[in-house]
Formats: structure tokens, C-alpha cells, sequence
């Protein structure tokens, strides 16, 4: 087990894409402290930004588990393309957390910059915190979103979550910003509290589900039922009714969006279509 | 500046050198007799091939339109890049790669010269830019005449002298190297959201069909003698049983050649040889094309190959380009330049398991290796159309192995494969017909004097491989040699050594070449056309022409035609 502990207050974005429990395995504390990583544009060790300590611990798989406490919130692509083992950061992260993961889990006690989880393919990661924009989207540009894996925000979560999304469970405990499952295509967002607005614009495919307020629905959705429960995951099922409608029509969409009937009263007008 | 490569088994083919060992002496940049022996400086290339340069004829590596698909695709440039060294500039970019990374690539490849095929006249300055800053490489740049409404207005009128002293002066303003059309008349109807589908069809409002564009422009690149023929993109392009207008398009010029020589070059031939009523019974033409080819010697082709990978197809092809993206769904750039041509891009990906793809791959290779001369076919894979420039390696070991072949084969899709003609093809080619391919073929083509070849005289553009053709046999260890031609041992440019084992050693910058044409009578500016230009196209005339101040590196070409 390997724990870091910022040696200052980071003021230049740092690029850390070797924080990953895959390039920590096998490599003692030294070898660790040598790793490349980057400080604005200047390539530095890690040992000149992180304090590396390394804990034996009985049970657990030596160096798999990869502990950060403090502020990182400007150290981006921590986790990137990681296929196993664990993080847990203690404070806020920056951007680019866990992007393309493959595996393993992320746990963060704090805020999450944006683009965490972008492009994931499998794997978890849960964070205590908010999320920023971008959460689960695909890099600007690109159209091969979310892969796989399983996203968990327990605070709120900005623009565009879970953006062009192709598999995969995202859910928010929070609120959630405007174009939650911008062109999804599969996979299930789920956001427990209230939503901005545009949700599931130009979605193809999949299920959002939301159970707070949403002020109004794109007009390119249709009303298909009332439903009593929704399915999120495996043992996990919400009680509704919900709203059903269909869509994104521009795309020739069969999306599903959920939202829950009882916070949204200003929806009722729709009953009379199904 | 005296240099010796030693030792080397040099393919030089314009000069009919085969594998010979022989030394290849260097002085101020040009190869020579000899030179001293003990005071030059020695490059052993023992046990390692020894080429000219290599030329590529057909790669969009400058222009706005590369530059709007760099804009276009982020997500192109974010796993694909390269930071600054004490000698080179850093750069983005996979199948759009920036301007000096472009020129680097290509350096490490073992390529000195490279052609930008598609610059609208309207864009020359922006494209003449982007050359500048494109390092490592001679280049050139074909103006797209085929729509430009001068030329369209003359071949109505039947007046192909008058015409060809507008082209002659378009050449010059513009600062090109050869006549390139693309989809003759479809770009001008393009812009009224029409098509043309045959070579016969009208082009609305001028009344002219593809074949009198055709026709008319071929004459006027024998009427100013230039040094390439016409270079077509031709009508019907990407769409299934066009390989009879590809076919159409080659025999109507076929009268006009003389003295054997090449009078049509017809690029990125395997997006023309579709066969078949549509997508799902698409078959490949690529036989009729090379009997056709076999039997004629005025056509000279290049393959366009398609590679299994991320890509982002751009052409002036407005039409075809629209219908790519309905097709793909894919995100686009759809653009009527003003009086003179279209253009358009779309991200492509091509797989596979995707029947349509795995038999388009099928088509490049058959036409490469039916067409039996190989000074008639050259390996491209148009650049970034059907792949990036970077897989040329892969090619090399298709057309070299018939075990690569197979390994790829049996990765396809299988309703392809068996439809494939590949199986039934044994021929494999020997490094010889590959120097051919990939460099002594494409400049004599392009008529470069000084390029493509190892005679006394010429540049000193010579690449080494690290591969030994004595112990190697490229068809069964086709992994080796596809090694070397990724990376070169030694590129040497201008004489000098400009990069090592995939190392840029020097930053060098290449020339721009273009066509100096002189004709008898040159046309007059008059008022009335400064009055069309103000009234027709965005600039004025005094900003429309290169003046040659603007290039870096300016190495013009004289010619002298017959108006």
C-alpha cells in the first residue's frame, strides 16, 4: 500500500498519469519517487511534488492500493487507464480522473474536476464529493463515450454527464446540470434529486431516470406510459410512478426518460396524450 | 560537402539498377561520378537498401480544408503527439497531423517529396502557408481546375487555346504543379445541390458534360506541355458500379495520347472500382480496371488503400462527401468554394467486420498487384482518406507477402473474404517493383527530372532501409521488413543526413516547386475581369495571387508551351 501526501499547494496544472495502481505494482518506494510526471510545462520526479510512503499491510495485496490525502485538485489524469486495483483520495481532485479505466476502483472524498471517468470502460469509481462537467463524457470530439463501469456521485454533478454514453450505470445522488445524456446511445443515468433542463438531447438509446424536478421535457419527446418502478441496477429498483417518454425524435431516438410523476406536477398535461 | 553510402544493395529503378551493390557518391547535394574517397564522408550501408527518396503523388497534407479537419477533430490530436527537442517542433496528430509533424513523419518514413493534390485556387495563399511551414520535404501543389469557371466558360465556347492561356496563368498565379480535377461538373452543380452521374450528364447553367472537362483539359495540358498529366477524381466516386465511369473517364482520352505516353492519371483508383447494384452486393471492379490498364498504356493510377483504422476522409468532393456523412452519421464540414470547387470532410472509421470496408481493402490490393506493370500504379492511400500516411509500411508488407495478405484475410469479414480475389493472387512484389511504387514511378509521372533516381545529376534524396535483401525474404518475414520501412536507417535530403533510425537530426526546409509555364501570348488583366472578380468571388484580384516572395523555399519550373 502506497500513500502520497502533496508536498505544497499546487498552483500549475500537474499531469500525473502515472498515479495508477498498474505503473505502482512491483516497484518499491524509490522507484516510485522517479516516476515521471509533469508540473506545468516542466517534467519533474514524483518524489519533488509527493512525499511517498510506503505501508505494509498483512492481507492486502502489496502496492495495489494507492491512498493520496490533501488537495489535488490540480493534478489531472490520476487513474488514467488503470485495470486493477484501488484509489482513494482524500480532498479534490482535478480533471481526467480514472479516464479510459479499464478496472479497480476509485473512491474520492472530495470534489472531482471534470471529465471523471471520461471514455471508462470498466471499473468504478465513486465519489462523496460533486462531480464537474463532463462526467463520463468522451475527450472534445470524440463520439465513443462510456464503455463500461459504474459511476457513483453522491453530491451533484455538472453539464453533459454521461455524454455519448455506450454502456454502462451512472448515478447521482445530487442534482444534475443541463444535457445529462447528451446523444447517448445505451447505458442508464440515474439522478436522484433535479435536473437543469435538455435532458437526453439527440439520445438514440438507453434510460434516464429522474427523480427530482425537471422544469419541462424537449418537445421532440413523446409520452409513451405511466410506470410504477424503474429498474436501475441489480437489486436496486426505484418506486415511481414515473412519466415515460420516448425519444430524441430528431435522431429517430428510442431513449427511454423517466421522471417521477410526484415532483413534477406541471408534467400532468401529458396524461391526456398516452 | 562530400558523402559516400557504401556498400549498399542499391533499387534504383528509372536507371535499371536491381539490387546491385555499389557506392553512391554525393557532392553539394547532388550525386555525382565520384568524389575523394578518403577526405568524404562515409554512410556504410552494408547489408541494407539503398533507394531514392520516396515520392508520394497524392497526400492532403496542407490547406484549409486539412486545417479545418485538424479543427474539426480533437479528439484526433489528443493520444497522438509529439513534444519539442532541441531540433524539432512539437505537433499534433493522427490522421490530420500538424504541418512540421507531417513533415517529420514523412522524414522518418524515408520520403523527400510529397504532393498536396487539392488546393482551390482561392486558397492558394493559405495552402502555400501551410507548405512553408511543412519541413523535411520538396513539395508541389495541384490547383483544382475542373470547376473553375474560366475553364468551364472556355470549353463552352470550344476556345481551348484561349483557355489554356487562363490555365497557364492560374498555374503560375497560384503557384501549382499540375491540372487536378475533381468530379468534373459535380462540384458546379454541387452548387446549386445537384450531382452529376455520368460522364454524359449536363452541368447546369454552362451546358458542358464531364467528358468535353475532361477532354478539354487534357488537350490543354498537352497544349502548355506540362510535366504530369491531368490528375482525376473521378464522377460517381464511392458509389457502387462506378468502376464503368472510371473506366468511361480512361477511355475518354484515350485518342489524345501519343508517343505511349500517360495522358490521365486516375488517383485513388479503389474508391472507383465499386461493382455491384448497391452497398449490400458490392463486388470489386478492380479486374476490368486492370485489363483496361494491361491493354492501354495512357493511364497511370494510384491505389488509395484502405487501412482498418480511425481516419477523416476530406476531398473536394462536396456531393460525395454528404452522402458519407448520411451514410456514417459521423460529424461534417460541407463548403461551396465560391467559382471554383467544393469540399468536404467526414470522420471515418473503417473496420474490419464491416462488409463494404473489408472489400474496398480487397479492391486497393487487387489493383496493385493485377496490373502488371508497376510503373502504372502507384501506393497511396490518398491521404487521410482511406488511411494516414504512417501505414505505408503495412502496404509494403501486403504487396510484398502473400502470408500478410492471409493474416489480414482471415481477420475479415468472412462474406468479403470469400468474395475477395485476393486468395486466387499469388503474385508478390520484390523490392525492385516496390521503389517502383513508392518512388521511381510517381516522379517519373510527375515528370521530376531530378527526382525518384540515383543517375550523376540528381538530388541527393536517398533513403537506406535496414533491411538485407540476401538473408530477408520479404514474404515470409514481412514483420522485418515492415520494421525498416517504418523507419528509416538514414534519410538523406539535399545530401545531408536528416534523420537516423527514426531521429530527426536536422530541420531542413524543403522547396515548393511550381510550373513556370511561358506562353506566346499571355493573357491581359483587363478591367472586365477585375470587375468578374469583384463581382463573383470574395477577393479582389490584387489579393487573389501568390507572389513568389511568399514562398520560403521557391524552386520554379520553367515550361514552355505550344500557345
Amino acid at each position: 500500500m502506497i500513500n502520497l501526501y502533496p508536498t505544497k499547494q499546487f498552483k500549475l496544472p500537474i499531469m500525473a498519469e502515472c498515479i495508477s495502481p498498474d505503473i505502482f505494482q512491483g516497484k518499491n518506494r524509490e522507484e516510485i519517487e522517479k516516476l515521471k510526471i509533469w508540473e506545468g510545462n516542466k517534467p519533474k520526479r514524483v518524489r519533488e511534488l509527493f512525499k511517498v510512503e510506503g505501508v505494509k499491510t498483512g492481507n492486502q495485496p502489496e502496492k495495489t492500493a494507492i491512498t493520496i490525502y490533501g488537495d489535488v485538485s490540480k493534478v489531472r489524469g490520476i487513474g488514467a487507464h488503470m485495470k486493477s486495483g484501488t484509489i482513494a483520495i482524500q480532498g479534490d481532485v482535478g480533471m481526467h480522473l480514472g479516464e479510459e479505466m479499464e478496472g479497480g476502483k476509485i473512491t474520492v472524498h472530495g470534489n472531482v474536476g471534470g471529465w471523471a471517468g471520461s471514455m471508462m470502460k470498466d471499473g468504478t469509481i465513486e465519489i462523496h464529493g460533486n462531480a464537474s462537467h463532463y462526467l463520463g463524457a468522451p475527450y472534445r470530439g470524440s463520439s465513443r463515450g462510456m464503455r463500461g463501469g459504474k459511476i457513483i456521485v453522491y453530491g451533484n454533478a455538472g453539464n453533459e454527464a454521461g455524454a455519448y454514453m455506450r454502456k454502462g450505470l451512472i448515478k447521482i445522488y445530487g442534482n444534475v446540470g443541463q444535457f445529462a445524456g447528451l446523444r447517448m446511445h445505451k447505458g442508464i443515468i440515474y439522478v436522484q434529486k433535479d435536473c437543469e433542463g435538455r435532458v437526453g438531447a439527440c439520445m438514440t438509446g438507453g434510460k434516464i431516470v429522474v427523480g427530482g424536478f425537471l422544469e419541462s421535457v424537449l418537445p421532440t419527446f413523446t409520452i409513451e406510459s405511466i410506470k410504477k418502478k424503474v429498474k436501475i441496477e441489480e437489486n436496486e429498483v426505484v418506486n415511481g410512478p414515473f412519466y415515460l417518454f420516448l425519444g430524441d425524435l430528431t435522431e429517430n431516438g428510442k431513449g427511454k426518460l423517466y421522471v417521477l410523476k410526484k415532483k413534477n406536477p406541471h408534467l400532468s398535461h401529458y396524461e391526456k396524450l398516452i | 560537402m562530400e558523402l559516400l553510402i557504401k556498400n549498399g544493395f542499391v533499387y534504383d529503378p528509372i536507371n535499371g539498377v536491381n539490387g546491385e551493390k555499389m557506392d553512391i557518391p554525393i557532392r553539394d547535394g547532388k550525386i555525382v561520378e565520384k568524389v575523394h574517397e578518403s577526405k568524404a564522408r562515409k554512410i556504410d550501408a552494408s547489408g541494407m537498401i539503398v533507394m531514392p527518396g520516396g515520392v508520394d503523388i497524392h497526400c492532403h497534407i496542407a490547406g484549409s480544408e486539412v486545417n479545418t479537419g485538424r479543427l474539426l477533430r480533437p479528439e484526433d490530436h489528443f493520444k497522438d503527439f509529439e513534444r519539442k527537442t532541441a531540433r524539432t517542433r512539437s505537433g499534433v496528430g493522427r490522421s490530420i497531423p500538424s504541418t512540421f509533424t507531417t513533415g517529420y513523419r514523412y522524414a522518418r518514413m524515408g520520403y523527400t517529396t510529397i504532393m498536396n493534390p487539392s488546393m482551390p485556387p482561392l486558397e492558394a495563399k493559405h495552402t502555400h502557408e501551410e507548405l512553408n511551414d511543412t519541413p523535411m520535404v520538396d513539395k508541389a501543389t495541384y490547383p483544382l481546375l475542373g470547376d473553375w469557371w474560366f475553364v468551364l466558360e472556355y470549353l463552352k465556347e470550344g476556345k481551348i487555346e484561349e483557355c489554356a492561356r487562363y490555365v497557364a496563368w492560374i498555374m503560375t498565379t497560384t503557384k501549382g504543379y499540375a491540372i487536378k480535377i475533381v468530379n468534373p461538373g459535380g462540384l458546379e452543380a454541387w452548387g446549386s445541390g445537384r450531382n452529376v452521374s455520368s460522364i454524359d450528364d449536363q452541368v447546369p447553367y454552362f451546358g458542358i458534360t464531364p467528358r468535353e472537362i475532361l477532354r478539354g483539359l487534357c488537350k490543354v495540358n498537352k497544349l502548355l506541355n506540362l510535366p504530369h498529366t491531368i490528375h482525376v477524381h473521378t464522377n460517381n466516386l464511392g458509389k457502387p458500379g462506378n468502376y464503368l465511369t472510371a473506366l468511361d473517364t480512361m477511355k475518354c482520352v484515350q485518342d489524345l495520347a501519343s508517343d505511349n505516353k500517360p495522358a490521365i492519371h486516375i488517383t485513388h483508383c479503389q474508391f472507383s472500382a465499386f461493382k455491384g447494384p448497391d452497398w449490400r452486393t458490392l463486388r470489386s471492379g478492380a479486374e476490368e480496371i486492370a485489363k483496361y490498364v494491361n491493354n492501354h498504356s495512357h493511364v497511370t493510377l494510384d491505389m488509395g488503400q484502405v487501412i482498418f483504422t480511425d481516419t477523416t476522409t476530406m476531398t473536394a468532393d462536396g456531393p460525395f462527401q454528404y452522402t458519407l456523412h448520411e451514410l456514417s452519421g459521423n460529424k461534417w464540414v460541407n463548403h461551396d468554394v465560391e467559382t471554383e470547387t467544393s469540399s468536404g470532410i467526414v470522420p471515418f472509421r473503417y473496420r474490419r467486420k464491416s462488409y463494404v470496408h473489408a472489400i474496398q481493402w480487397s479492391i486497393g490490393l487487387e489493383l496493385a498487384l493485377l496490373i502488371r506493370d508497376s510503373w502504372k500504379i502507384f501506393m497511396t492511400t490518398d491521404h487521410p482518406n482511406a488511411g494516414p500516411f504512417t501505414s505505408y509500411p503495412k502496404i509494403i508488407a501486403w504487396l510484398m507477402s502473400r502470408k500478410a495478405r492471409e493474416a489480414t484475410l482471415n481477420k475479415i469479414n468472412p462474406r468479403a473474404r470469400n468474395r475477395s480475389l485476393l486468395p486466387s493472387i499469388d503474385r508478390e512484389l520484390g523490392f525492385y517493383e516496390i521503389a517502383v511504387m513508392t518512388r521511381a514511378g510517381q516522379a517519373k509521372a510527375l515528370e521530376l527530372k531530378n527526382k525518384g533516381h540515383l543517375g550523376v545529376g540528381a538530388d541527393a534524396d536517398i533513403t537506406i532501409y535496414n533491411v538485407n535483401p540476401e538473408t530477408i525474404d520479404p514474404s515470409r518475414k514481412y514483420k522485418t521488413v515492415r520494421k525498416a520501412f517504418k523507419q528509416a536507417a538514414y534519410t538523406i535530403k539535399g545530401g545531408e543526413t536528416v534523420a537516423k533510425n527514426g531521429e530527426i537530426l536536422r530541420h531542413v526546409k524543403g522547396a515548393t516547386m511550381w510550373l513556370d509555364v511561358q506562353v506566346s501570348n499571355p493573357i491581359e488583366i483587363t478591367d472586365e475581369m477585375k470587375r468578374r472578380f469583384r463581382e463573383y468571388w470574395t477577393v479582389e484580384y490584387e489579393n487573389y495571387p501568390v507572389t513568389e516572395n511568399y514562398l520560403e523555399v521557391s524552386h520554379p519550373i520553367t515550361v514552355k508551351a505550344n500557345v
